[in-house]
């Protein structure tokens, strides 16, 4: 159709028609899948009159609820695409043995466990964590909003743009070879041409500043938002590690910004940072990344141990055992993971010095996360437990990640990491800890909070059977490839020649199978808890005698969340609040500063989706034109003075009426 | 329905075994049975004394752990070089260490689920109890106490198993004798094959590795284009094989037998038929394989290197007669090119100050990674549009293919062209 023409060429760069993959059954499949689903939200959209909602009150919110609630989608979303890559890897080494060479080459299958990666934890795990501080930590330090209400929902934007560009990868092009770290040389321009790892740098660039500016956001939201009286040893557990996880946002993620960058300059300008020519050294790209990768691990963590404390304590109706000491294990972790990078390295030759003092560091981490494990033994110890299902996954979470917390300390013993690095073991190791870590301790946090946000409960019936099948499911995938590791097999296989392995195989893939089960039951949980609403309504505002503050306020609370700020006066303020009979006051409101909602965000999403595409085919003109459109939006915006207004006082009583009268009817 | 075969095939008779290794296996009581058997064996073997009996005592604490999975072939757990012994001892001391305190966590956890259920209300309700100084100690210094011990242990094996300090020891009790050299092997990851050159007798491999038992064995491991991982599980842990860069491996072959190896660092496309065969070969049988290497094997001219080098996959074994001198050394050096500069070269420049303006003219010279694009191969992870296949497929693009990509493409003859 088109010749390869210059005048092409300067409109789509080195895009073609060629380089869309339609003959590629799975990927039809998908598309089709893709259309039919997209076309259904947007005629449901159409239908019920949505989109002007849509867009006044969600896209261009700047009410850090809203924005907790579309991060916690977008993960949700995510989840599925990564699952799916999880699914097609399972399945592919189940049957790629011998002769038989599985369904995926190795050109798709390298794309598969690359992008399963990349999705997985940059917009799964970090768009879950987000979202749930996002939504709670201003709730539970009693203030209105966070610090930066635009900036929040800027960061926003920029995620959502680099889950779409690298979802763009699936049927435009081709996603990066490399593993989700992108090594080089292997990453390099000479190595990996062609846009795959293009992809990957501008996804995770643009993703990545809005995650530098999110922990901004929340640091100043923590550090200067806090309700009278609260002091820093007053602070819930979960805003603690918060705090502590945004610290390291802010610490970690220009480190990675600086190393995509340094990237970037090899692959286009041609500098010599990471090849190994003219000097470069890619050993160096080892260790910045690292220096970021490992603080992410417990920038994903932390938060989940939030949730699990807060859960712990309510579900037990106790006081949570230790907070002290909680606190500074929260904060020696944060300090210790920057002084444990090399450890994903001990194979690449350093001395034994160097290397038993990285192993060493990592294992001290453990003494902190051992603490914090001991701590909430100790608030089950006589403690009254309700075995709703934040705190069924609570539980699981607890005996599951000490094994995985285990086998990690295993591999920062280097002599033992010589003979496990990069095998199953490894894979069964990382895993064991982000979901039995990180994912149960996201999904105790949404049945926990999502009461708080929507006014009702989630179905306790289909949570207990998404429950069962992830924990069953996570141990039939994953046990499998701790054997597996233990027998020699490395990760990232696409073939394998010993048909003695097969059984394990097909094994962890039964596994993945549950675990698909128990995703399709979270999404029943969902819809009948959607359907049941009026059932499952809860009017308190305080479905679980909660003790922290976000319980004191609606359900959903009102946009200002508090009507007054309240005023602390020790640990587990709502709890006190309530034994001391507290009663809400019914008058004497006074307006609310709140800030405006604007289209900015979204725009500026926008425009860098279409300059990283554009970067990523070399469509120059595109890429300048949107690089001086994201100034110009951006300098705009500075001279936008219509950002906030007044919620009078009267509304403010309109609203508060409405609930006294709720909590009236109910009685 | 599956076949079960042990992989290693060690000469000891009473191990070459079938057996099954399945989830779908015989009764876990019959594998403990046998674990046990062998693990008597080995401490018989092994020097008597208060080592073996701790040996012993530790395997116990952990067989209901190892016992089920005693009939498959584990070989991290079952390795047959010393180094890779030492190595699976420790990963057992580590757990032993470790499941002192998981264990019980793992019991209180579900006891107190248990004991604490609200249903239950005889069990005692202590709202506001939320601090004990003295079990805050405890639950400090417990894990405290284990790190100190397992860091200590770290220590001193890092150290002790460091992959470049030449051994000591050839088993427990048998130090190296002072006269022993140890066998010296290069090895150089290609794209996507494993290259052994043996200095000492002058001829070089691919994809086949042997070296006598019970003779430390030298390895000096690099790679020609992007980085993969050198690993002979039954041998010795993994060590990165880097281009431009040299790391070591000290390991030594206790059992002869055929052992898998490896590479575990992901390299491209051709990374998962990166494996080759390690013998270890008793009595005079290095020494046979070495003449028949010779016989059979032509010579590796920097020619034939060069086209050795190009991505290929599936390469079946190669025999090198005799090769370039030199050779590995500018393998290391990134200068098997002719033309190209050798990094030692330019180290030199480097320390006396460099070269100034003039080191443009080197540029090109120290161009390395190009090679792949220059010679029409497919670099190790192209993807579209720089592929040559259609995206997301194995398919070659018809107006993209020529010969030299791809799989299929099997190792080049040694041809001087």
């Amino acid at each position: 159709m088109f010749a390869n023409t210059d005048l092409q060429h300067l409109l789509l760069g080195r895009l073609t028609l060629e380089d869309i993959p339609f003959h590629e059954p799975i990927l039809q499949v998908t598309f089709a899948g893709v259309a039919i689903g997209g076309i259904a939200v947007l005629a449901a959209i159409t239908y019920f009159r949505f989109w002007g909602p849509l867009w006044r009150d969600w896209l261009t919110s700047v009410d850090h609820k809203k924005i907790g609630i579309m991060y916690v989608v977008l993960a949700l979303v995510m989840l599925l695409r990564g699952f799916a890559d999880a699914l097609l890897m399972r399945s592919q080494q189940a049957i790629a043995f011998g002769a038989n060479e599985g369904y995926l080459p190795p050109h798709h299958y390298d794309q598969i466990f690359t992008a399963h990666g990349v999705i997985m934890i940059f917009f799964v795990a970090m768009p879950f964590v987000t979202g749930l501080m996002n939504y709670v930590v201003p709730l539970q330090i009693g203030a209105r909003d966070v610090a930066f209400p635009f900036l929040n929902n800027f960061s926003f934007w920029m995620t959502v743009s680099g889950a779409v560009t690298i979802m763009i990868s699936l049927f435009v092009g081709e996603f990066a070879r490399t593993g989700w770290l992108a090594y080089p040389p292997l990453s390099g321009a000479d190595m990996s041409p062609g846009v795959g790892v293009d992809y990957y740098i501008w996804g995770l660039q643009i993703a990545g500043i809005g995650t530098t500016l999110s922990g901004i956001n929340l640091v100043a939201t923590i550090v200067k938002m806090r309700a009278p009286g609260m002091s820093m040893m007053k602070l819930p557990i979960f805003t603690w590690t918060s705090l502590c996880t945004n610290v390291l946002i802010v610490a970690a993620f220009p480190i990675l910004g600086a190393v995509l960058v340094l990237l970037t300059l090899d692959r286009y300008v041609g500098t010599h940072f990471f090849t190994n020519d003219l000097g470069g050294n890619p050993m160096m790209y080892f260790n910045l990344i690292w220096i970021w990768g490992h603080p992410e691990v417990y920038i994903l963590i932390l938060p989940a141990f939030g949730v699990f404390s807060e859960v712990t304590s309510a579900f037990c109706g106790k006081r949570l055992f230790g907070y002290t000491s909680m606190v500074y294990a929260t904060v020696v972790i944060t300090i210790l993971s920057y002084l444990v990078w090399l450890h994903h390295f001990f194979t690449m030759g350093s001395g034994a010095s160097v290397n038993s003092f990285f192993g060493i560091t990592t294992m001290i981490i453990s003494i902190p996360t051992g603490a914090k494990i001991f701590n909430w033994l100790f608030t089950m110890y006589r403690g009254r437990i309700r075995f709703d299902v934040p705190m069924l996954w609570t539980v699981s979470f607890m005996v599951t990640f000490v094994i995985g917390g285990m086998t990690g300390v295993l591999l920062a013993v280097p002599p033992a990491d010589f003979v496990l690095h990069n095998s199953l073991f490894l894979i069964a190791h990382f895993h064991n800890v982000i979901i039995g870590g990180v994912l149960f301790g996201m999904f105790a946090g949404v049945n926990y909070w999502f009461p708080k946000a929507f006014g009702f409960r989630l179905d306790e019936f289909w949570g207990k059977v998404s429950f069962w099948f992830w924990t069953i499911g996570f141990y039939v995938a994953f046990m499998p490839l701790y054997v597996l590791g233990l027998m020699g097999v490395t990760r990232r296989a696409q073939h394998f020649d010993d048909p003695s392995l097969q059984p394990w195989f097909v094994v962890a893939a039964i596994g993945a199978g549950l675990i698909a089960l128990g995703i399709g039951a979270m999404i029943v949980q969902f819809a009948v808890s959607i359907k049941n609403r009026e059932k499952l309504r809860d009017v308190t505002g305080d479905p679980w005698q909660g003790r922290t503050l976000e319980w004191a306020t609606s359900s959903p609370p009102p946009d200002y969340n508090f009507a007054f700020t309240p005023v602390v006066h020790g640990l587990d303020a709502w709890w006190e609040m309530k034994a001391r009979g507290f009663q809400r006051p019914i008058s004497g409101y006074k307006p609310i500063h709140m800030p405006k909602n604007t289209a900015t965000g979204v725009i500026l999403g926008a425009i860098s989706i279409a300059f990283s595409f554009a970067m990523i085919w070399y469509i120059w003109w595109l890429a300048a034109l949107a690089f001086v459109a994201t100034l110009v939006v951006a300098i705009g915006h500075t001279f936008n003075y219509n950002r906030d207004f007044y919620i009078p006082a009267d509304t403010v009583a309109r609203t508060e009426q409405r609930r006294t009268e709720a909590l009236a009817a109910r009685v | 329905m599956f076949s079960f075969r042990r992989r290693a095939k060690p000469a000891d008779g009473s191990r070459t075994v079938s057996l099954p290794c399945g989830p779908e296996t015989r009764a876990a009581l019959a594998m403990e049975r046998r674990f046990v058997a062998m693990t008597a064996d080995r401490s018989l073997r092994a020097r008597a004394g208060a080592g073996s009996a701790r040996r012993i005592l530790r395997s116990l604490v952990l067989l209901p752990l190892f016992g089920l999975l005693a009939g498959c072939n584990l070989v991290v757990m079952q390795p047959s070089g010393d180094i890779a012994m030492q190595q699976r001892n420790l990963v057992l001391a580590s757990t032993g260490l470790m499941l002192l305190i998981i264990v019980p966590v793992i019991v209180l956890t579900l006891l107190f689920a248990w004991r604490y259920r609200a249903s239950n209300t005889a069990a005692r309700h202590d709202p506001d109890w939320d601090h004990s100084t003295g079990l805050e100690v405890v639950i400090w210094t417990a894990p405290l106490m284990i790190i100190i011990a397992l860091g200590a242990l770290t220590w001193i094996s890092t150290h002790t198993l460091d992959p470049f300090r030449p051994l000591s020891r050839i088993e427990p009790g048998k130090p190296v004798a002072a006269n022993v050299k140890p066998l010296e092997v290069q090895v150089v990851a290609l794209d996507w094959k494993w290259l052994f050159f043996y200095p000492e007798y002058n001829v070089a491999t691919v994809n086949e590795l042997a070296a006598p038992v019970n003779r430390p064995i030298q390895f000096k491991i690099t790679a020609s284009s992007v980085m993969n991982a050198f690993y002979v599980p039954a041998l010795a842990g993994m060590i990165y094989a880097m281009p431009g860069m040299q790391t070591q491996l000290h390991a030594v072959i206790n059992k002869a037998g055929e052992y898998e190896g490896l590479s575990s660092h992901y390299s491209g496309s051709g990374f998962s038929r990166m494996t080759f065969k390690f013998h270890g070969l008793e009595g005079d049988g290095f020494d046979q394989w070495v003449a028949k290497v010779k016989q059979q094997g032509s010579d590796l001219t920097r020619d034939a290197y060069l086209e050795l080098e190009r991505p290929s996959e599936r390469v079946p074994v190669t025999y090198y007669s005799s090769f370039a001198d030199g050779l590995f050394d500018k393998i290391v050096g990134m200068c098997a090119v002719p033309g190209k500069m050798c990094m030692h070269e330019m180290m030199a420049i480097d320390a006396k100050g460099g070269a100034g303006k003039e080191s443009r003219e080197n540029a090109e010279r120290l161009q390395y990674d190009n090679r792949h694009t220059q010679r029409g191969d497919e670099p190790p992870g192209a993807t579209t549009p720089a592929s040559h296949r259609a995206p997301k497929s194995e398919s070659p693009d018809a107006d993209k293919t020529h010969e030299g990509s791809g799989q299929g493409h099997s190792a080049p003859d040694q041809t001087n062209n």
